[in-house]
């Protein structure tokens, strides 16, 4: 018994529409004779059969679209009854072989559509979708195959046939054998296809409607909060359950706008390889090239030493694979300018840690501060400001340490020459890590008298132009006293390392509910862990310790911030 | 759907019928509208073993094509295969005409060609699945069949586009006084070709020793000839260029060899190219499927009607030369080196594609940037 | 003219160094011939083969019909039968009317033919403006050919190389097309010996510096040179490379150079988009990034067709002041 398959009528022909059967089971057939229709996205071409026999079953209804190689068909020998003939109206095969017999078909979709509570919540279309291809994947059919370009611009007519609820003009037919669908209505939505755009309006909205791309899970605050602050919700990953967009999402989103990456200098490559090679750090330099691109020669004349005159071509520069020679010389042959950007900030932080942690003989305090009031406070503030002026804790917490320093102004300061500087105001420096690694602390001027508002503005400015590379100049120095709030990276204790010339360093931790004593009585409350590093050469313990204890007075009594 | 009909006369599409006429030459390569049809010039073998030849090899171009349908059908064979079924009494025929020696240049619709000029099945085929044992290594396929042992030059896909370097093929014999003729055959579409006027004229200047067969088919693809040449009167056109030009019935394998041999006589004394066209009918699509929507299903069962194969075994029934049982006996013949080609192609292997480069240029490394 | 390759010893030109190969090869290799438009009778368009019908003959001189196609397939069929055909175009413009032979079948054939069919033909045509010739005689389309694995693309620019490029092209089993400057042909100069066997694959360094590579071929070798000599004057040592082989590149000898530099200027009388001086700078961009201080440069001709008009010609087309600003634009 040979098999009739779909045929290859063409190189692109990946599936095809049997039309009509010219012959029927029992009908003598001849290698050649033509026994079918086939229609292709081309044309309507009438196909032939390789065998001489005798046609046996029809496994595909006319209508029926299936992928080129599939079994259309059974041929038997003439000789002997070998085929069983098959009488109109007979009992065909029993559904468990059709999905064998027929193959990776287009039923896959119809049997999904048996699963009609897949597709119940609109709001869940597109998972619905996903799981469906899913099961698509399993099928031997294509994923995204309905899906393809190509066919999507042309009115398919296997999709067609399919649309739900319209009686199709050449119904899409389980293959033979099946009988009639046992799931569902015909009316029943389709729960994975795409709508396509039909040339007549399909009754039944199909819930995979609502399936959009991107995240447009989001609810109205979220939603208003994006329009307002010009935040794209297409783009934006949702942290909250089932990928939805949270405003807390939108609101980072909002806040990180435009800081992109740290101050990009304009360099030759050339001058970049050379500077990495020569330990000269781009960003001390002024360029001379087009558009002040800093070069080759202002590198070397920055670069110490000897090196600084015109360098000989080094010797492998005559070689004919220059690329492919550099890999030796120690540095990483692919490494780009970013990279070279970020590892000579590396380096300079290094160089500054490195001396602050020789020369500077650092003590370490700490205490944990309830913070209870100053979160109330935070919170009766935002509840009456629009989103734009709300305060996070970080704003509290440095205004508490700005207060404090101005109180203790032993901490606020610096130490040169073997003496200590008092600071002219206090400025904060606000340790801001960057996205593509490392670290600035631009200052934040007179951070002590700013009203918490103003200082949460200030703050929020202050750290989108650190991260986009767009610091002021006088912002890059005069901080009296740095503060690191790594409470957003979620640790609990800072012990810093201090920003010389400056004698201390303030750090808090994450705001955190903690069991603790109140009034005899355990409770559940929101704490801080404030820390001091201060150098022992400019004050005693005693003095840190009047700080910290000044802070944490500031945060319980939030109304004196 | 309703589809432009071509409009062509009967006469245009009517298959010739002058098989066994005896032809008369064009004097002096003006041979007049095209019409007379050559007759046994050197007359072929009269022997029935040879006409059992021409029908053996005709029959096993038109089962290797079937069997091809099949494996494309079952995409073993891809790309564009146009298939020669209907046409095979002419590279049968004109084959026939050519010393071992000479050189062959063809079409894109060129297995019959590479077949009837002796290039083995299995070597077709393998080309055909795309294989290294094929006889363009695979990286031809169906349209690139090459066998420069055999001095087979092609399979060019660009109409009219091998008729420059057929004519070169022969300048070179010329120069070098070697008595071989070169054999280029192309399609009734080439005439639309610059590149087949240009041919013609420099052949028929150089008095080159070219034989240049046109394979009139009346279809350029899917326009009829009425549709695209002013002029459907091609002989003459040929002969215009000052060339010995005949019209000769391209399904009687008989009468094509007896033209083809006439022209290749002819050539070899020094007469300059010659040019045949040979009327001939392709059965099935132009390039495997096609929905045929350009010709009358009347006018493919008329030319059927004329099937070189049928029309030669018929005429040697009739006189007592063939028995059911030979026929039998090459069915059986044709069939295993068929099965012998398609076994073989399978189990041939691939070219690695670390080889992906190679034959770029001659080069031993390989394609060079 | 007329004077054999010992005797040539003083002073020659282009032209005649061209045509001292072609009397080379036709003397040295009865496989060879030459054919094309008025290669014979008329002595060739730019007067390359004047002389060489009288002394070899018709059937190996060759005038042809005006069928670019046909002529340019019939080298190849004689190629393919074993001759090496040498295929004068009179301009490459008209190669365009052949572009279906050289492509489709020059190109291609020994790939499809799985190795069996190599094509040792030697292509030569006129390339370039300069001469007022207007919009179809006067363009530099060797970048096109240059897209296409399979051929091997030559520029002689020099004395030397139009004397000594011939030979080794004929030796190649490849199709090779050479395209000659028309602007050179009246170039003179003393012929010396090749120091070493010429050879296609090499790129030339025609004058060495330090402070900027100058990357050419053809017809702009004589500018760049100039140029060179400007910027020696202005203190700025440029060093000039001379392609001759277009494809395949010379990648080696350009990285070399930028590495040496680190600075690159690409000159090339095509058009800009999509040139091979586009080719040249994203190479350069691929391979010698990291040498680079200053951006690649390329100096081209306007994008318009060739205009007759003397000023707008000159205009149009790369001179020796476009070459200096480029190089100043890159190293000052």
């Amino acid at each position: 018994m040979a098999e009739f398959t779909m045929p290859s009528l063409g190189a692109d022909m990946e599936e095809g529409t049997l039309l009509e059967w010219l012959v029927g089971p029992g009908d003598p057939v001849h290698k050649g004779d033509p026994v079918a229709v086939v229609e292709t996205a081309k044309s309507t071409i009438e196909v032939e059969c390789f065998e001489t026999g005798v046609m046996g079953r029809l496994l595909v209804d006319p209508g029926a679209t299936v992928p080129v190689g599939t079994p259309l068909a059974l041929i038997g020998p003439t000789a002997d009854g070998a085929v069983e003939p098959e009488k109109p109206g007979s009992p065909r095969r029993k559904p468990g072989k059709a999905a064998k017999a027929g193959g990776p078909t287009k039923t896959g979709k119809a049997a999904r559509s048996e699963k009609p509570e897949k597709a119940v919540k609109p709001g869940k279309a597109a998972k619905a979708g996903k799981s469906g291809e899913g099961e698509k994947a399993g099928n031997a059919e294509k994923p995204g195959e309905a899906e393809k370009p190509g066919e999507a611009e042309k009115p398919g007519k296997a999709r067609k046939a399919e649309k739900p609820g319209k009686p199709p003009r050449r119904p899409t037919r389980p293959p033979p054998g099946r009988e009639e669908p046992t799931g569902p209505a015909p009316s029943s939505p389709e729960p994975v296809q795409a709508p396509t755009p039909a040339p007549t309006p399909a009754p039944v909205p199909a819930p995979a409607a609502a399936a959009r791309p991107g995240h447009l899970e989001a609810g109205p605050l979220a939603r208003r909060i994006a329009e307002r602050s010009g935040v794209d919700l297409e783009t934006l990953p949702g942290s909250g359950p089932g990928g939805r967009v949270t405003r807390t999402d939108v609101e980072r989103a909002a806040a990180g706008r435009g800081a992109a990456r740290p101050p990009r200098v304009r360099a030759t490559p050339f001058a970049r390889r050379l500077a990495a090679e020569l330990g000269v750090d781009l960003v001390t330099l002024t360029g001379t090239g087009k558009g002040s691109a800093v070069r080759a020669a202002d590198v070397r004349r920055a670069a110490p030493g000897p090196a600084a005159e015109p360098a000989p071509a080094r010797p492998e520069a005559a070689s004919a694979r220059p690329s492919a020679e550099r890999v030796p010389s120690g540095r990483p042959a692919a490494a780009g300018p970013s990279e070279e950007r970020a590892s000579a900030m590396r380096r300079a932080i290094a160089g500054l840690m490195t001396r602050a942690n020789r020369d500077i003989p650092h003590y370490y305090l700490s205490t944990t501060v309830d913070v209870a009031a100053a979160m109330d406070r935070m919170h009766e503030h935002n509840r009456r400001s629009p989103v734009g002026e709300r305060l996070l804790p970080a704003a509290l917490l440095l205004k508490a340490a700005a207060l404090a320093a101005r109180e203790v102004p032993e901490l606020n300061g610096f130490w040169t020459d073997d003496r200590f500087t008092a600071g002219d105001g206090v400025h904060l420096g606000i340790a801001v890590s960057l996205r593509g690694g490392g670290l600035v602390a631009p200052a934040l001027r007179d951070a002590d008298s700013l009203a918490l508002p103003q200082l949460m503005a200030a703050l929020k400015d202050l750290v989108a132009r650190a991260r986009a590379g767009r610091l002021r100049g006088s912002e890059m120095s005069g901080a009296t006293l740095t503060v690191t709030d790594l409470g957003d990276q979620g640790v609990e204790t800072v012990f810093g390392v201090i920003h010389p010339p400056q004698v201390a360093l303030v750090g808090f931790g994450r705001v955190v509910d903690r069991p603790c004593a109140v009034d005899g009585l355990l409770g559940v409350r929101p704490t801080v862990t404030a820390t001091l590093a201060a150098d022992h050469r400019a004050t005693d313990g005693a003095v840190g310790a009047r700080y910290l204890t000044a802070v944490t007075r500031l945060l319980q009594n939030p109304e004196e911030l | 759907m309703s589809v432009a009909r071509p409009t062509r006369t009967r006469k245009d599409s009517a298959p010739a019928k002058s098989g066994k006429k005896t032809p008369e030459r064009g004097a002096g390569g003006r041979a007049p509208a095209g019409r007379p049809v050559p007759g046994p010039g050197s007359a072929p073998d009269p022997d029935p073993g040879h006409r059992r030849d021409l029908l053996e090899t005709m029959l096993r171009i038109r089962r290797f094509e079937e069997r091809c349908v099949e494996l494309y059908s079952a995409t073993k064979i891809r790309g564009f295969v146009h298939l020669y079924i209907g046409e095979e009494a002419v590279a049968v025929g004109v084959t026939q005409a050519l010393a071992p020696e000479d050189a062959v240049v063809s079409t894109y619709r060129e297995h019959g060609h590479a077949l009837a000029r002796g290039i083995p099945a299995d070597a077709v085929m393998a080309e055909m699945y795309g294989r290294t044992t094929g006889c363009s290594g695979g990286r031809g396929g169906s349209m690139h069949l090459f066998d420069a042992s055999r001095r087979f030059y092609g399979g060019n896909a660009i109409v009219a586009g091998g008729l420059p370097p057929a004519a070169g093929l022969a300048l070179a014999d010329r120069m070098r006084g070697q008595n071989r003729v070169t054999c280029c055959f192309f399609g009734d579409g080439a005439f639309a070709e610059g590149e087949f006027h240009e041919t013609a004229n420099l052949a028929a200047l150089w008095r080159l020793p070219l034989l240049l067969v046109c394979e009139n088919n009346l279809y350029a693809m899917g326009t009829a000839l009425a549709r695209h040449e002013a002029q459907t009167d091609l002989a003459m056109r040929a002969a215009s260029y000052g060339m010995v030009a005949w019209t000769v019935d391209g399904m009687d394998v008989e009468a094509v060899e007896q033209a083809a041999r006439r022209a290749v006589e002819g050539i070899r004394t020094g007469t300059g190219p010659h040019f045949l066209e040979l009327r001939t009918y392709r059965f099935r699509a132009h390039s495997m499927y096609d929905p045929d929507r350009y010709r009358e299903k009347q006018e493919i069962e008329k030319w059927k009607s004329r099937d070189p194969i049928e029309l030669l075994r018929d005429r040697m029934r009739e006189n007592g030369e063939l028995r059911d049982k030979d026929m039998a006996r090459i069915e059986r013949r044709i069939t295993a080196e068929i099965e012998h080609a398609v076994e073989a192609a399978e189990q041939a292997p691939r070219e690695p594609v670390g080889d992906l480069l190679r034959h770029v240029t001659s080069s031993p490394a390989g394609a060079v940037s | 003219m007329g004077a054999d390759g010992e005797d040539l010893a003083a002073r020659t030109t282009y032209r005649e160094a061209m045509r001292e190969a072609l009397r080379e090869a036709l003397r040295s290799d009865d496989r060879v011939f030459l054919m094309g438009e008025d290669v014979g009778r008329y002595g060739g368009c730019f007067g390359v083969s004047l002389g060489l019908l009288e002394e070899f003959g018709p059937e190996r001189v060759r005038d042809t019909p005006l069928s670019e196609s046909a002529f340019v397939g019939a080298g190849i069929g004689a190629a393919l039968a074993g001759m090496r055909p040498v295929v004068e175009i009179m301009t490459v413009n008209f190669s365009l009317l052949a572009l279906d032979q050289i492509l489709n079948n020059a190109a291609t054939l020994l790939h499809m033919s799985g190795g069996q069919l190599p094509v040792p033909l030697v292509i030569r045509m006129t390339t370039g403006a300069g001469r007022q010739l207007g919009a179809q005689h006067s363009h530099s389309l060797e970048g096109w050919y240059a897209h296409i694995p399979g051929i091997r693309v030559l520029a002689p620019a020099t004395l030397e190389d139009a004397r000594h490029m011939l030979a080794p092209a004929l030796a190649d089993p490849d199709p090779v097309l050479v395209f000659e400057h028309a602007g050179l042909y009246n170039v003179s100069g003393e012929l010396l010996p090749p120091a070493a066997p010429v050879d296609l694959d090499h790129a030339a360094i025609r004058r060495p510096g330090t402070d900027i590579s100058l990357i050419t071929y053809g017809g702009s070798l004589p500018k760049t040179l100039a140029a060179a000599d400007e910027l020696a004057a202005a203190g700025i040592s440029a060093e000039v490379i001379d392609l001759r082989t277009l494809r395949p590149l010379d990648d080696a000898a350009v990285n070399a150079s930028v590495a040496r530099t680190h600075r690159a200027v690409v000159v090339d009388e095509a058009w800009r988009t999509g040139s091979l001086a586009a080719e040249v700078s994203a190479r350069i961009a691929e391979d010698s990034f990291y040498e680079l201080d200053a951006p690649v440069e390329r100096v081209c001709s306007a994008e318009v067709p060739m205009p007759y008009a003397r000023q707008l010609e000159e205009a149009a087309l790369p001179q020796t002041a476009d070459i200096v600003a480029a190089a100043h634009r890159a190293v000052d």
